[in-house]
């Protein structure tokens, strides 16, 4: 009974949902007031997030007549439940995870490739000629980012020899020295994420002036704000996950290990937010050349450095 | 070739779109994200302002003038005054010519800065866009010291200007002059080096010499395509006859081209500006101008920040003109942009209609031309609502199906009323 | 081929995340308003003649000056019509006694429209 209870107080409040969807306000809110201190403005205050968020939910939710109902209602949770599961897995304040097995890295993987395909889905069930053309965006984007996002991701299992994320952290935990191996790929994970959520210079797929919003244009009331805070979600699981995999820091006290887990996302997110700002948004064909031509083939090099790095231990 | 019509999907950019700031209808055919065909809508805007101002007295039109834009206001009314003043043979003053292109290099400053802004908002570059408009505020409060109102600046009268410039001001503005010449220099150095903004910016909307000449581009769409077109330079206006001005061209002849051209044109406007504070001729700012200007008809040019302005004013001899026609710049860019468009991609769409700097609002008058055989006609409003009716039923949208409850309560209201 | 790094304008922006924001939190912040800034126009009834000129040189018609005297004794009150007003100040330069004079005041939005409606004597 106890250990049921435990189990659902993780998922549910700490460190799964609640936390999740709270920090991911914090998260916004700090993108977006570091993004406007980069542009010289004030930025929003700190309760700008939530309020959106209440706005969002007691507006009318428009279903457009043309759009299939069930899809375009059930997509937003689809989307957020899929960040929330994935984010179980992730070691937040010890180096185990909630719940962990042996190839969760997989899983994690697969669950954060359901919110594109969600957004693909809604942009597709609009039947709005921007959502369509969006969801289009959306899904090549995918084709783009995924291979050097999971290449990246996957290198250091190769050393580390578990496919668990807990597993990966606390081997990185005992040789601290190989993490440095992994910097390169780091950096590639960091700029796939922003292709990832969408971010400058990658968001074509919901680029304001080009498009309106991409799939998202015919979403209103409640169910934009679920999709919103799914993406807010997502950059928490993302950031957390690089977290977890590149910068495997614990103290192994409790209270300081969440400490030590603010400290690192906020640098992460830090890193994420100049990249934000310093770019022009790319074309289509200019991300996937980039993406294809770059950082391919540098993940592809991370991983074949990784295998002679596993062969000389 | 493969036959790839049943792929085209046609997209409405417009009449109401983030990218643009005023309402313009784009009807764009894609081939993927390729535009195949572009059909341009034009005259949303339409304000009747030509038929307002020969309602107006002389003095009255001096404020209507200056808002047919928002933006290069001052330069429609300094057409409109020196068009005036020399109908009246009046010579104004040195010193109100000299702040006159003060006023106007200022304009030239913001207005350019302002484009700066857009264009990097419409390529997603929003740091760029909020550095542009941070350094474009400054301009604006200069203009609001000097003019009393950032926008309309409401500087100009018939016979000189209404505001002294004194070595204070001076004083002042050189001072901020030097923090936006630093600014302006980095934006060049940023244009020509940073290759996300030149990834977007290069081999978009190409219109190149010939294809200038063809569509009567005028400004820094032609000036980026190589023609050395400048109204300061081939009829000096003002005081331009005794400034130095140096035309600046580029031979890109795409939105890099028109962003290197604007923004050395920024430099160029700051050192037009120095030169004319430091050599201030002293003395008077206003003559008199008889409230009736003598029978006759006139055209002025300026240089707007877009490009060539044109007014033409036909007075009968009393207090009220009896016919204005506006050339705003933005007008004779239009007719290029159907060949920029075709064949760009659909992400480079919002920035080759910005690169124009467009005004619609400046440009929207309501003649129809048969693109077919060339004839015009004009409506009148009845005509003008069947026109409209029957365009909207083309494209599938019975205008008199729509039930408009408010409306018909409205009447209902009305008739009580009158009862 | 020369290889340029994206990411120029890195170090301007650290600058400015350090520096102080360019722009304020209106209405808290302290509005700068320029000297010569053309506000709302205020009326002084003594020196009014009465002659019209800035009736007929009003762009829009806000003004409307109105003889409330006897045609003896005069005495003038000023219609003006804030919602009309653009603020032009030709009235101003018009007015031959200047009577007329503008004001640095601008803010003048009210949820009420008859407080745009203004009598000034």
């Amino acid at each position: 009974m106890i250990e049921a209870l435990t189990a659902l107080f993780k998922i549910l409040i700490f460190p799964g949902f609640m936390f999740l969807t709270t920090y991911g306000m914090l998260l916004q809110f700090l993108d977006r007031k570091i993004y406007a201190r980069l542009q010289n403005r004030f930025g929003p205050p700190w309760y700008q997030p939530l309020a959106d968020f209440l706005k969002l939910i007691g507006k009318e939710t428009i279903v457009p007549t043309l759009a299939n109902k069930g899809m375009f209602s059930t997509l937003p949770v689809v989307s957020l439940a899929a960040v929330s599961t994935a984010f179980v897995y992730i070691p937040i304040y010890r180096m185990q995870a909630s719940f962990s097995f042996e190839g969760d890295l997989i899983i994690v993987l697969y669950l954060m490739a359901l919110p594109s395909i969600t957004t693909f889905l809604a942009g597709w069930y609009s039947r709005s000629v921007y959502a369509t053309i969006g969801s289009v965006r959306t899904l090549t984007q995918l084709f783009a980012y995924e291979v050097p996002l999971f290449a990246a991701l996957l290198s250091p299992s190769i050393i580390s020899g578990s496919w668990s994320i807990s597993g990966m952290a606390e081997f990185y935990y005992h040789n601290p020295t190989l993490i440095l191996v992994n910097l390169p790929s780091m950096f590639i994970a960091l700029i796939s994420i922003q292709g990832k959520l969408a971010r400058k210079p990658f968001d074509s797929p919901e680029a304001e002036t080009e498009i309106v919003s991409g799939a998202f244009v015919e979403y209103s009331g409640r169910l934009l704000a679920i999709f919103k805070m799914s993406v807010d979600c997502e950059l928490v699981l993302l950031i957390s996950l690089a977290a977890a995999i590149y910068i495997p820091l614990f103290t192994n006290i409790i209270v300081l290990d969440i400490l030590l887990y603010f400290a690192k996302t906020l640098v992460l997110l830090f890193a994420l937010s100049i990249f934000k700002a310093a770019m022009a948004r790319l074309r289509m064909d200019q991300i996937i050349n980039f993406c294809w031509k770059v950082l391919t083939p540098l993940a592809m090099f991370q991983i074949i450095i990784n295998l002679i790095v596993r062969g000389a231990l | 070739m493969s036959d790839n019509s049943s792929n085209r999907i046609v997209i409405p950019l417009g009449p109401q779109h983030p990218a643009l700031k005023e309402p313009g209808s784009f009807t764009l055919t894609l081939e993927g994200e390729k535009v195949v065909n572009a059909v341009i809508g034009i005259g949303y805007n339409h304000r009747g302002l030509e038929k307002a101002l020969e309602s107006r007295t002389y003095i009255q039109n001096l404020y209507m003038i200056e808002r047919i834009c928002g933006i290069c206001s001052h330069t429609h009314s300094v057409a409109y005054c020196q068009a005036i003043e020399e109908m009246c043979g009046v010579e104004i003053p040195m010193r109100a010519k000299y702040i006159r292109v003060i006023i106007a290099e200022l304009e030239r400053l913001h207005s350019h800065l302002l484009w700066l802004g857009v264009a990097a908002h419409e390529i997603g570059f929003d740091t760029l866009f909020m550095y542009a408009w941070r350094d474009r505020e400054m301009v604006l409060d200069m203009l609001a010291e000097l003019c009393g109102n950032r926008v309309n600046y409401g500087i100009n009268t018939l016979g000189g200007v209404r505001r002294d410039i004194d070595d204070n001001d001076a004083h002042e503005i050189k001072k901020i002059l030097r923090v936006l010449h630093n600014q302006i220099s980095y934006y060049l150095e940023l244009a020509t080096n940073e290759p996300t903004l030149i990834a977007r910016l290069a081999d978009v909307g190409k219109l190149n010499h010939d294809d200038a000449l063809k569509f009567g581009a005028v400004g820094p769409v032609a000036r980026a395509a190589g023609i050395a077109n400048d109204v300061r330079k081939i009829e000096p206006y003002a005081a331009y006859d005794e400034v130095p001005v140096n035309v600046i061209t580029d031979d890109h002849g795409d939105v890099l081209g028109r962003t290197l051209v604007r923004v050395k044109e920024m430099l160029e406007s700051i050192s037009i500006i120095r030169y004319c504070l430091d050599n201030l001729p002293a003395g008077e700012i206003l003559a008199k101008v008889p409230r009736k200007v003598p029978a006759g008809e006139m055209i002025s040019r300026t240089e707007a920040p877009r490009g060539e302005n044109i007014h033409y004013i036909n007075s009968d001899g009393s207090d009220i003109p009896y016919r204005i026609r506006v050339r705003a710049p933005s007008e004779a860019n239009w007719h290029g942009m159907k060949h920029m468009l075709e064949g760009s991609f659909l992400a480079d769409v919002p920035i080759a209609i910005a690169a124009i700097d467009p005004c619609y609002s400046c440009t929207d008058r309501a003649i129809f031309v048969n693109s077919d055989n060339g004839e015009s006609r004009l409506y009148d409003w009845k005509g003008l609502r069947e026109y409209s009716i029957k365009w909207h039923r083309d494209r599938g949208l019975n205008i008199a199906d729509i039930q408009i409850p408010m409306a018909k309560n409205y009447i209902q209201i009305q008739r009580k009323t009158n009862d | 081929m020369k290889i340029r790094l994206p990411g120029r304008i890195l170090m301007k922006m650290l600058t400015t995340l350090v520096s102080k924001p360019a722009t304020n939190t209106n209405p808290y912040d302290a509005t700068n308003i320029p000297s010569k800034y053309r506000g709302r126009i205020v009326y002084d009834s003594s020196t009014c003649i009465g002659c019209g000129i800035c009736m007929r040189d009003c762009p829009t018609k806000s003004l409307r000056v109105e003889n409330i005297g006897t045609k003896e004794n005069k005495k003038f009150i000023m219609h003006y019509s804030l919602g009309r007003c653009i603020f032009c100040c030709q009235c101003v330069d018009s007015c031959p006694k200047k009577s007329l004079s503008q004001t640095r005041d601008f803010l003048l939005a009210t949820t009420d429209s008859s407080d745009l409606e203004e009598i000034m004597r």
